[in-house]
């Protein structure tokens, strides 16, 4: 080291030119190399993050993905345009006609808001972009933030390079890429970051007991419960892991300062959010986070009594007076309010999480959802591949050196893990958790591997070195002879360790381009010659309806295309996304299953101009409304008897071709979609009429419609826009 | 029996008063700041029981403020308190000031949450 500071002195003395950069790198101190590299890896992992997340942008064009983001598009646009307190209390007449909707009070304004900040940042930087811009590229930024904040977190529970290893990992970890792709501009791109960053400061907070750090964790939940409805892990999680600590024995003051602090302001905060309003001292949910707060005041109250009294005896009386009186009156507490209902019990969503099949039997909507279904194991392989044995590798290794932060990771793996199982969309909030379990067991093994190899270029030297024939250094030297294999070995395992890795970014690229970049709204497939063709029907429709409708048009679809509409074609709808009513829908249902002149009386009480039905027999397209004509006639059915699903089924079997149900031959939906579809010929071969998506023959060619008349069809048939026409004249 | 619960009790309480004594006065003043957010807490509470909940969002912040300036004043008494190990190299200065940053947050939503 003096050698070292004397040539590098010898060196700048000398007025020599600056070595090249790659000299000037080997004359750094150690310590400087290191962050040099650190460094450089981070910003490379930080631009990855934001890169593969393009392939949309780059294949199709700079579009707003699927339906829910289209309503975020919209609140931005009216956000930017109006200003912050026409946003907070708009409400909003061109959804769910005639209610409207309370739009101010019923949604999360994070990332409207985020989106809106970065866009005046721009703008006042005169970079000239449009908000549209701003949302596309709103979640791949965040990702990258998001893989900072893993490195960081990593470094808090584990070392620095488990950090490195974690940032690389969830950078392109399929479970999270899904859901934050560029165009997917949605709740949950901004929420993972939320959700790593708020679960960071808390654990930094537990580490050092600091207020500071608890404040910043509680604004971290606040910005969480702004963001995402998901935010109810957090509340959950966080008390479990605190009485988790209690019960064995970790406690410390450190632990009480982080999370009174943390819950109280973050509370406070969050009832802020209209949406939220008073959930937190009134839902079943968040009761856990209450009851955990005064267990601790009582916890550590009786540990301070137990200090200042230093007898035994009196303070086992004590104890136990105390005791019976605090569960006595919590006890009491929490039964009238459960009782009375005053504590709202779990609701459907969440109750659905702990009781799988609860929203089968009792919440049709809820569980027609397809994210909310159960997972597949494919699924588990797909989104995490070699994550997945990592997992259970990087939890022993954090039962090795149990530490209040790596309890932590472990009860988040695990419960994250739980529900990933139970829904499919909760993968993405597992994805953070097993990227930094793993990261800790590839940190471990390595640094072990590489410790081996080390050793063994030294240990030879120093047995040479010594020489001496004492029993020690024979000793050493036969368990040197056995190093040579372990060599091989360490080397051999870190050989396949790098495989592995590699192996994993090649197959985290290979689905981020196929599986999760399409955009949904625009569908591409290949032509006979091998190039691509590219269905734009649905931008096609809702500009036809933007175009050729009058501006107080209200339009009848199933509400998959409820944001959509009012986003694109600027018409007001009967019912979208939202679903917060389920008799609307479920008239929207009953209307589509009826047949046509019960179907017009339902539409005439709906003031309904248009009808717009998805279709996907020319092209076979599978996600048409016929697919999910089922999901209407069960929603209908839930709330008007008179709609039943038997009648639409021949021995239980959905069927459109000649053996189908006459119900199903004849409802609004069957004559919408298959109107002059049996004059075409879809397929070289088969018969007029052939439905490509289902693979069979129409039962009913010759469809005539008495109520209705065809308006618009896009250029593939994939959606048709029919005009209501008014009542007859009487005479 | 009751005899010796009430010479228990007061065995305690002569205990609880004797080493409570020897607390140094910082600590015994911050401690009455906790007891007299928490009375004002409780006569809230009594108020509203006699005069109805509404408007609820005034009733909590008013609650909240009280229970959150507490338990703040609690974190600042464990983290000045010269007995606790984990806390012998953060300097009081460095703790007041958490405490006077957290309670002005606290304040704040508070105000904006009173309606």
């Amino acid at each position: 080291m003096g050698a070292k500071a004397a040539e590098n002195g010898a060196k700048s003395s000398s007025s020599a030119p600056s070595p090249p950069p790659l000299k000037a790198f080997f004359r750094l101190k150690t310590k400087q190399q290191e962050l040099l590299i650190r460094v450089a890896s981070l910003a490379l992992i930080y631009v990855l993050a934001f890169a593969v997340r393009l392939f949309s942008v780059l294949r199709y064009e700079s579009m707003i993905h699927e339906f829910d983001p289209y309503f975020n598009y919209r609140t931005t646009l009216f956000l930017t345009r109006n200003g912050f307190y026409e946003f907070w209390n708009w409400f909003d007449s061109e959804s769910w006609y005639p209610l409207g909707r309370i739009i101010g009070g019923t949604l999360y304004p994070g990332l409207m808001v985020t989106a809106a900040l970065i866009y005046r940042l721009l703008r006042f930087l005169t970079f000239a972009v449009h908000i549209r811009e701003v949302c596309v590229l709103t979640a791949p930024f965040f990702a990258s933030n998001t893989t900072i904040v893993a490195y960081f977190f990593g470094k808090e529970i584990w070392d620095s390079g488990a950090g490195l290893v974690a940032a690389a990992l969830i950078a392109i970890c399929p479970g999270y890429i899904s859901r934050s792709v560029a165009g997917s501009y949605d709740n949950e791109g901004v929420a993972i970051f939320a959700l790593l960053f708020t679960f960071y400061l808390f654990v930094k907070a537990v580490n050092t007991g600091s207020l500071a750090w608890a404040l910043a964790s509680a604004f971290g939940y606040f910005y969480m419960v702004s963001a995402w409805g998901g935010y109810v892990f957090i509340i959950n999680l966080i008390p479990l892991y605190v009485l988790v600590l209690l019960v064995t024995g970790r406690y410390s003051m450190r632990l009480y300062v982080a999370y009174n602090c943390m819950y109280i302001l973050g509370m406070l905060l969050a009832m802020q959010i209209r949406f939220v309003g008073f959930q937190h001292v009134q839902s079943g949910e968040h009761m856990a986070a209450m009851g955990v707060f005064f267990l601790l005041q009582v916890f550590y109250f009786l540990d301070w009594v137990k200090y200042m009294l230093n007898d035994k005896q009196l303070f086992q009386s004590f104890l136990r007076i105390t005791l019976t009186f605090a569960i006595s009156v919590g006890a009491l507490a929490l039964g009238i309010g459960t009782a009375s209902g005053y504590i709202s019990p779990w609701t459907g969503r969440f109750y659905s999480l702990l009781d799988p099949t609860y929203a089968k039997d009792h919440i049709p909507i809820i569980a027609s959802v397809s994210e909310h279904q159960p997972t597949a194991w494919s699924s588990f392989m797909f989104d995490f591949h070699i994550l997945l044995f990592l997992f259970p590798a990087g939890l022993y290794f954090c039962f090795k050196r149990l530490s209040d932060a790596t309890i932590f990771i472990v009860m988040y793996g695990l419960t994250s893990m739980y529900f990933a199982g139970v829904m499919v969309r909760l993968i993405l909030v597992a994805a953070p958790a097993v990227c930094l379990i793993s990261a800790i067991a590839i940190s471990a093994t390595v640094k072990n591997l590489t410790s081996l190899i080390r050793t063994k270029g030294k240990a030879p030297l120093a047995v040479s070195g010594k020489g001496s024939s004492s029993l020690k250094a024979s000793a050493k030297a036969s368990a040197d002879q056995s190093l040579p294999f372990q060599h091989n070995c360490a080397i051999a395992l870190l050989v396949g360790a790098f495989y592995l890795l590699s192996r994993y970014a090649i197959h985290c690229t290979w689905v981020t381009s196929e599986a999760y970049s399409s955009p949904s709204i625009v569908l591409a497939a290949r032509g006979a010659h091998g190039g691509r063709v590219i269905f734009d029907d649905y931008r096609e429709a809702y500009y036809w309806l933007r175009q050729n409708t009058p501006a107080d048009a209200k339009v009848m679809s199933w509400w998959d295309y409820g944001y959509q509409i009012t986003a694109m074609g600027n018409r007001t709808v009967i019912v979208d996304n939202n679903t917060w009513n389920n008799t609307h829908i479920a008239t929207v249902g009953r209307a589509m299953s009826s047949y046509e002149p019960e179907a017009y009386e339902i539409m005439q009480s709906l003031d309904v101009d248009y009808v717009l039905v998805v279709f996907g027999g020319l092209t076979g397209y599978s996600s048409d409304d016929i697919n999910k004509f089922l999901w209407m006639v069960r929603i209908g059915g839930g709330v008007f008897p008179v709609i039943k699903e038997p009648d639409y089924l021949v021995n239980g079997e959905y069927r459109v071709d000649k053996g189908a149900a006459p119900k199903m031959l004849n409802c609004l939906m069957y004559k919408l979609a298959y109107y002059r579809f049996g004059e075409m010929t879809t397929e070289y071969g088969k018969p007029t009429g052939y439905d490509r998506a289902r693979g069979v023959e129409i039962g009913n060619k010759d469809i005539k419609l008495e109520y209705l008349e065809e308006a618009f069809t896009t250029s593939n048939w994939i959606i048709r826009i029919y005009k209501v026409k008014p009542p007859k004249n009487r005479w | 029996m009751a005899k010796s619960s009430s010479s228990d009790a007061q065995a305690l309480i002569r205990s609880l008063r004797s080493a409570y004594a020897a607390t140094p006065t910082k600590l015994k003043i911050i401690d009455l700041y906790v007891v007299y957010a928490i009375t004002t807490a409780v006569i809230q509470i009594v108020y509203m029981g006699i005069v109805g909940s509404f408007p609820f969002n005034s009733f909590l912040s008013g609650i909240l403020s009280c229970v959150g300036t507490a338990v703040l004043a609690v974190c600042l008494r464990i983290q000045v308190n010269k007995e606790n190990k984990e806390f012998k190299d953060l300097s009081p200065e460095r703790a007041f000031a958490d405490f006077v940053l957290c309670n002005l947050v606290l304040h704040l939503v508070i105000m904006n949450f009173l309606g």
